[in-house]
Order: C-alpha cells, then structure tokens, then sequence
C-alpha cells in the first residue's frame, strides 16, 4: 500500500470518525440539554422587542424612534426572531437531536420488551435495598406470595443450586411513555409547521353598512404560509349590519367594556344564500373552511365633503383607530377627488369629549355619549399615483401643504365637528361630519390540520405523564429450604435512583408475607 | 350583604392574610433562629409515609431549644392555616362581589395563586413533613399579596369580553395549580442547595442549627423532583393545550408568540431542562437545582414584568 493510499484511507477514517464523533455529540443528552436552554434563551428577545408577526405598526415605530439601534437589530433579525435563522437554526439542531435520541432509545425499548427478566445476581444481600426473611411455609407458596404481592409485572421464575430463583421487571410503560412523548414532540412541531405552510391569516375592518368580500384586496393586513396559492382563497362574504358595544357604566370600573357583538349576513360561495351571523369576542363564525374572529373594534365617522360646486367628492365612513381604552381615536381621510388639488386630513375622534385640567382634550367615556371630531387639513398631492403602496392610516405630507389658522399662523386650521355639524375650508370646500358608525375587525384565518399538533400534544402528554409516574423496577427472589423453614432474600432495584427505595422493599415485604405463616424479619 | 359591602370584607380578609402571614413568616424564622445551637437528631421522614425513620446521627432530640423551636414550627404551621383561610373568605367573596370567577385581572389572580400555593404547602406539610420550607413560602406569599394590593389593585368589576370563556377556568386553574407546585419546589431547591453545600463542607462536630434538624439533601432533592414532576404536565396542559384552544377560539390563531404564550413556552423549556439535567451526570444535585430556580424566575417574570412591564395580549393587570 501506497503511502498516499494510506493517507487517503486515514482521512477518510478520520472523517467518518468525525461524523460519528458529531453525530455523538449531537444525540448527547448534554447537548440536548444545552440546546433546550439556548431555545428558552434565543426566545426571549421576541418577546422584548416588537415582532413584525404580532404587530407590523408597532415595529415600525420602533424602527422610526430607535433610528440607530433600530436597524441594526433589525439586520439580526430581531423583529422576526421566531423565524430568524438563528432561532430555526437552535430548534432544528435539537430536532435532530431528538430524532437521534429516539431511534436508538426506541430499538433498544423493542428489544427489551421481548428480552426476559435479568436473572438474579448471585448475592442479593449485596443491593442497597435487600432483606432476608425466614418463614415455615414451603418456597413453592413464597413465590406464589411474590407473585401476588408484585401484581402485574413480567416474571421468570427458575431453580438453580436447589434454590427457586425469581426474576420480575414492570415499568416497562415508563420509557413507552418517554418515548410517545419525544415522538409527540416532532408531531407536533411538524403539525405547526404544516398549518403554518398551508394556512393564511389576514385581518379586516368593516364598517357597519359595509360588505367584506374574501379577496386579497380586501384585507387590511394579510400574512400566509409558503404553499398557500393566494388566489384559491375560497370565496365567501359578509355584511356587518350592527355593531353593539356595551360598557359599564358606572362604579369605579366605569368604561370598562362588557360585551362586543357583531351581527349581519353572510354567504358561503360566490353566490348563495344569505344567512344571518353573529360573531362575539370567543365564538368565531365558521364559514368555507375559515373562521372569523372579531378581534377589535371602533369608531367610523360618516365624513362628507363638498366641493365649492355643490358637488359631494367624499361621503363614507372612515375608521378612526382606537389609541386607549376610552376610544381616544386617530385617523387619516384622504380625498383624491378634491379639484384642483387633492385634500387630506388628520386628526382624532373622541367618542366622549372632556376637556381635561390642561386645556387638553381627550376622551373619557367608551361609548359615543358626546362624540367630537377634530381634523386639521393638507392641500396637494396625496402621493397616491406614483406607484408605492401606501397605508390608509398615514397621510403622505411630503407634497402636501397644511391649511393654517387665519388668525393664528402658527396653529393649523382646525375643524372641529359633532354629529350633523359642518364646516367651511379655506378653499371653499365644505366638510360635514354626517354620522356615527361603528367598526370591527375582523380576524380570518384558516389553520388546516391544527388536529395534528393537538392530538400531538395530547399524546404527549399522556406519555409524559406515564414517563414520570411509572417506576421501572427489577425484584428478584431466592427461595431456599433450609430444613424446617424457609431462607429467602429479596432484593429491589430501581432504574432511577430514589431514596425511599427501603422503604418500598419493606412494604413489599409485608405484602409478601401476609400469606405466609410466622418468621422473623432480619435486614 | 350588598355587593360593595362583600368587596369591601373581601379586601379586609386579604389584608389580614396578608398581616397573619407576616407572622407566621416570623414564628417560621423563630423555628430556625431558636434551634441555632441544637444538635441534630430529627428523625428523618422518608416523604411518602412508610414510617422509615432513620435519625441523622447518635445526640438526642430533648432540651428546652429544640422544644421550643419545635413550638415556634408549630405556630407557623397554625398561623399559616389561619392565613390560607382568611384568603379562601377574600377570594370567595371577591367572586361574589365581582359576580363572576374571581381571577379577572393580576390582583385577583395574585390572592388565588396564593391561596393555591398555601393549600399546596399545607397538604404536603402533612404528607412528607416539609415545614422546612414554611418561612420561604410564608415570606414570599406575605410579599406577593402586599405588593399586589399595593400595586396592582382594582375594585371588583365586570370581566373583559376576551376573557368570557369557560376556558377562563380550566386555563388559569391549571396555571395557578403548577405555580403553587412550582413554588414549593423552588423553595425547596433554595433548601436542597443550602443542605448540600452545609454537608460538604461542615465537619461531622460542627453540625448544629436548624439545618441539621431537615433530612438530608438526598430526602430534599426527591421532594422538590416529586413535586416537578406532578406540577410539570399541568403546566403542559395549561401553557401548550389549554391555551392554545382558548386563543384558537379567541383570536384565530393557537399560537402567536404573544409576550405571555413566550415566557410560557421559555418556563416551560427551563422545567424540561430541569427534568433533563436530573438524568443526566455532571448535571445532577446542584446544577439541576439551579435550573429549577431559573425556570422558577422565568415564571415570576412572566407574571410580574409580562403583566406590567411588556404588555400584550394577556395584559390583564388592570
């Protein structure tokens, strides 16, 4: 053999060797311990830090008040931790791990189900936990004792040197249950994952009056799993006809809300029958394999604004979103049809006006028991033509110039409006606040296969109790007739070492010799 | 009685657990204090029963110190029960005040969590004799219920529409149920930690004080395990089953990394790290009960800083 020849074989030793080494390291229990702690640890920025998942707004904020450290935790992935890749990286690393755990620990459990009982060592006064037990009745009724005083275990019993031997293991169902919940583990993660490829979720505000179509056009925010086709969403829609919203109103928990209650009609398809809904906080309606949830709620003045013609260019309910549990709302209304230049607004709703100590106004009630709008005002291009998306809730002020108060060129012209009030801008349009209607948004999402990661769990569960409560233990028991008494000795042993083991062996022992006629205990 | 009237007998009983509990923390700091110089000769109860005793070592039991820390052990224990059913009259009528379950919001959910953690405490002290762990559980039950009439306290009132579900009382029953296990476990490992470090390094003749009078670190180790092992699959149930149903049915989605469903999950990682580190060698005894503490605090700061600090979904505090 060549020199080279045997480098090339010693390299190859080396890198198989180097396999089995990780592949070791890998399936360790130290590892799979280090990796559950780094996966507790990887998990907590998420929760810290906004996630673009949970709230898209509020990491965009993040991102305008932390200009610095704000994108430079964003390029760490910070704001989408729980699908960064280093967070994948941990849990796939202990998948595998896992995996690597179970196979084996799984072939050696089949082996050991049909292996049968070790046989008794040779001195079982040498365990920790033995005892030796004299009797007069014959070793054929000692081991019948035993056998009635273990109960349901497997056990071999053989004569050996002219002693009876016996041999029990039960416990058996405590590494069944170990394994069912290391294997549930990997179905459930697998079930998430599919329910998170197939599934989409998306919400919705709809305005009282106002009919939801399921089409992507349609949603305020939607997100879906890689193999969803987001043109197969299945066809469905539905009409919010009333929105009641009740608070308590009075006591110290005054405001506090009560109860939420959309109702209207839907219809499953593109064109069936209407039927009628009702759709509260926890009681979702199911309609074409989605669900609707309503998760919030609000305010949509009826704004309408005319043009100096006479012309109406505006007239619809614009939701203002609420900023506190009293409905302190804030909106935007943008109108491209204004001539000659496009008008937008911004301002808050306030479903029950006070003025406060500071001359600050805000909201002190939920319900609309005084309701004011107040809206100051841009003149220009609304930026709406070139192209880029833009959210409804945010007015593009780049092009647009704001209407200053006549009097006071510093404060910005302002309309302040209750219902059925209107006023004049200074280009001659007229605003009119026209009515109150309510909001909700709504949630719709579809989970297929969320039974795979329950029932995945539930197993699991089932396992891991077993796995904890179930004691694997090995007993054996020498019988010898010694004359006109009985010697034997008995020994217990348990996988997990647990300190009361003594204590067991004595209460078995009892067990063992309620049947047995009279002789003295001796340890 | 009218509805202000129970609300106002339920913050009178809550306050007056909350004073009980203060002394019974200090008749349990008595216990220690006063067998500071008594030699050991406790017997040793093996939990589970069994009367296997076996005493630590040869000196007697007798003297005027161990009586009366033995006394001293003994009130705790009664003032502790004395507590616990003050707080059942708080909770009680905290319901019937607020007409609904009585966990609606973070003050709520404190006095129940206590009143589980006590009863917790109070059938073990019974079953395995483990008031050893009396003045940790006393102190920081006394802690949490003043901090939180203090801090987060709310008159009784309606329930928040998200929270109008039967799941209300499966989800955080089961919650409170692990904590209280939790708590006790963690109490103990505090103890297992201080008995192991006390026998490695006292000499066989220094060994005196209250410390000697607590099996030993073997006998500690198994009752903290034992209470892991019952508390962890409820927790299970309550973090990864119970509340993802709820939340599928609540806001369309069982998971959603909300600051809650996270620290829930890390909680639940750290115990099974514990679990874990319990089979595995180098990580047994100490280092398993170090992280039986982490996830403790894992899971006090999924209660205070999520609920007051983070925010999110389940920001019920107020």
């Amino acid at each position: 053999m060549s020199a080279q020849r045997r480098d090339e074989l010693a390299t190859e030793l080396g890198w198989r060797e180097m396999a089995r080494w990780t592949w070791r390291q890998l399936t360790s229990m130290r590892t799979a311990l280090s990796l559950l702690l780094l996966l507790a640890i990887v998990a907590i920025p998420g929760s810290l830090l906004p996630q673009r998942g949970v709230n898209a707004r509020a990491v965009e904020a993040y991102l305008t008040d932390h200009p610095k450290a704000g994108p430079l935790l964003d390029r760490l992935g910070m704001f989408s931790v729980y699908t960064s890749p280093w967070f994948s990286g941990v849990y796939l690393l202990l998948m595998v791990s896992l995996v690597g755990c179970i196979i084996p620990r799984a072939l050696v459990y089949a082996r050991a189900l049909r292996a049968r009982p070790p046989r008794a060592p040779r001195n079982l006064l040498r365990f920790p936990a033995s005892t030796e037990i004299v009797t007069a009745s014959p070793p054929d009724e000692v081991i019948a004792a035993t056998r009635s005083a273990l109960g349901h275990a497997r056990i071999d019993v053989v004569e050996r040197d002219g002693a009876l031997e016996l041999s029990a293991e039960k416990g058996y169902l405590r590494e069944a249950g170990n394994l069912v919940f290391h294997i549930s583990i990997v179905v459930v993660l697998i079930g998430v994952a599919a329910t998170v490829l197939f599934g989409y979720r998306g919400a919705a505000i709809v305005a009282e009056g106002d009919r939801f179509s399921n089409v992507l056009t349609q949603y305020d925010e939607f997100g879906s799993g890689s193999l969803f086709d987001r043109d197969s969403l299945p066809p469905f829609s539905l009409k919010l006809d009333d929105f009641a919203a009740t608070y308590q109103p009075d006591g110290p928990q005054r405001g506090a809300p009560l109860s939420f209650k959309a109702t209207g009609t839907y219809s499953d398809g593109v064109d069936g029958p209407d039927r009628p809904f009702t759709i509260r906080v926890n009681h979702p309606l199911k309609v074409a394999g989605t669900s609707v949830f309503l998760v919030g709620q609000g305010y949509a003045p009826v704004i309408k604004v005319t043009d100096p013609d006479g012309e109406v260019v505006f007239d619809e309910p614009v939701p203002f979103l609420p900023a506190d549990p009293s409905y302190t709302s804030n909106g935007v209304v943008k109108v491209p049809e204004a001539k000659p230049e496009q008008l937008g607004f911004q301002g808050f709703f306030l479903p029950t006006f006070v003025m406060g100590g500071d001359g600050a106004t805000r909201s002190a009630f939920p319900a609309p028991l005084s309701p004011i709008l107040g809206l100051f005002v841009w003149h220009g291009d609304l930026g709406l033509d070139d192209g880029r998306p833009q959210s409804v809730y945010v007015l593009d002020k780049r092009k647009m110039t704001q209407y200053m108060d006549a009097d006071d060129p510093k404060k910005g012209f302002r309309v302040s409006l209750q219902p059925g009030e209107s006023q004049r801008l200074p280009d001659g349009h007229v605003v009119e606040f026209v009515g109150l209607k309510q909001f909700a948004r709504f949630q719709i999402a579809s989970t297929p296969g969320v039974q795979v990661p329950l029932i995945g769990i539930v197993l699991g569960l089932i396992g891991l109790i077993g796995s904890l409560s179930v004691k694997p233990r090995r007993t054996w028991v020498r019988v010898r007739r010694d004359g006109s008494r009985t010697v034997v000795h008995v020994a217990v042993l348990d996988r997990v070492p647990r300190v009361d083991l003594p204590a067991d062996l004595e209460r078995f022992v009892q067990r063992m010799q309620e049947p047995l006629d009279e002789g003295e205990v001796s340890s | 009685m009218t509805l202000e009237q129970l609300g106002r007998l339920s913050n009178y009983s809550v306050v007056s657990a909350t004073i009980v509990l203060a002394f019974a923390f200090v008749a349990y700091a008595a216990q220690w204090g006063l067998a500071r110089h008594v030699a050991p000769a406790r017997p040793v109860t093996v939990p589970e029963g069994g009367g296997a005793t076996v005493p630590e070592s040869g000196s007697t039991d007798t003297g005027p110190e161990a009586d009366r820390s033995d006394t001293a052990g003994g009130i705790g224990f009664s003032l502790t029960v004395l507590a616990e059913l003050l707080l059942v009259i708080g909770v009680v009528t905290r319901g019937l005040a607020a007409e609904r379950v009585p966990w609606g919001n973070m003050y709520e959910f404190s006095c129940i969590a206590i009143m589980g953690a006590l009863a917790v405490y109070l059938l073990l002290v019974r079953l395995w004799d483990i008031d050893w762990i009396g003045a940790l559980v006393t102190v920081f039950a006394m802690i949490v219920l003043g901090a939180s009439m203090l801090f987060v306290y709310v008159p009784p009132g309606p329930l928040v529409p998200a929270l109008d579900s039967y799941w209300l009382v499966i989800h955080v029953v089961c919650a409170i149920l692990a904590g209280a296990a939790f708590l006790v476990g963690a109490a103990a490992s505090v103890l297992y930690l201080l008995k192991a470090r006390a026998e490695q390094n006292t000499p066989e003749d220094q060994r005196v004080g209250f410390l000697w009078r607590i099996p030993s670190s073997a006998v500690i180790d198994q009752v903290a395990y034992r209470v892991h092992a019952f508390a962890f699959p409820i927790w299970t149930f309550a973090a990864l089953i119970a509340g993802p149903i709820w939340a599928q049915a609540a806001w369309g989605r069982y998971w959603g990394w909300d600051a809650k469903e996270v620290w829930a999950f890390i909680t639940w990682v750290g115990y099974a790290a514990y679990l874990h580190a319990r089979a595995t060698a180098g990580w047994r005894g100490k280092a398993a009960a170090i992280l039986a503490l982490l996830a403790f605090s894992t899971f006090l700061f999924n209660y205070i800083g999520v609920n007051l600090f983070v925010g999110g979904l389940h920001s019920y505090a107020k």
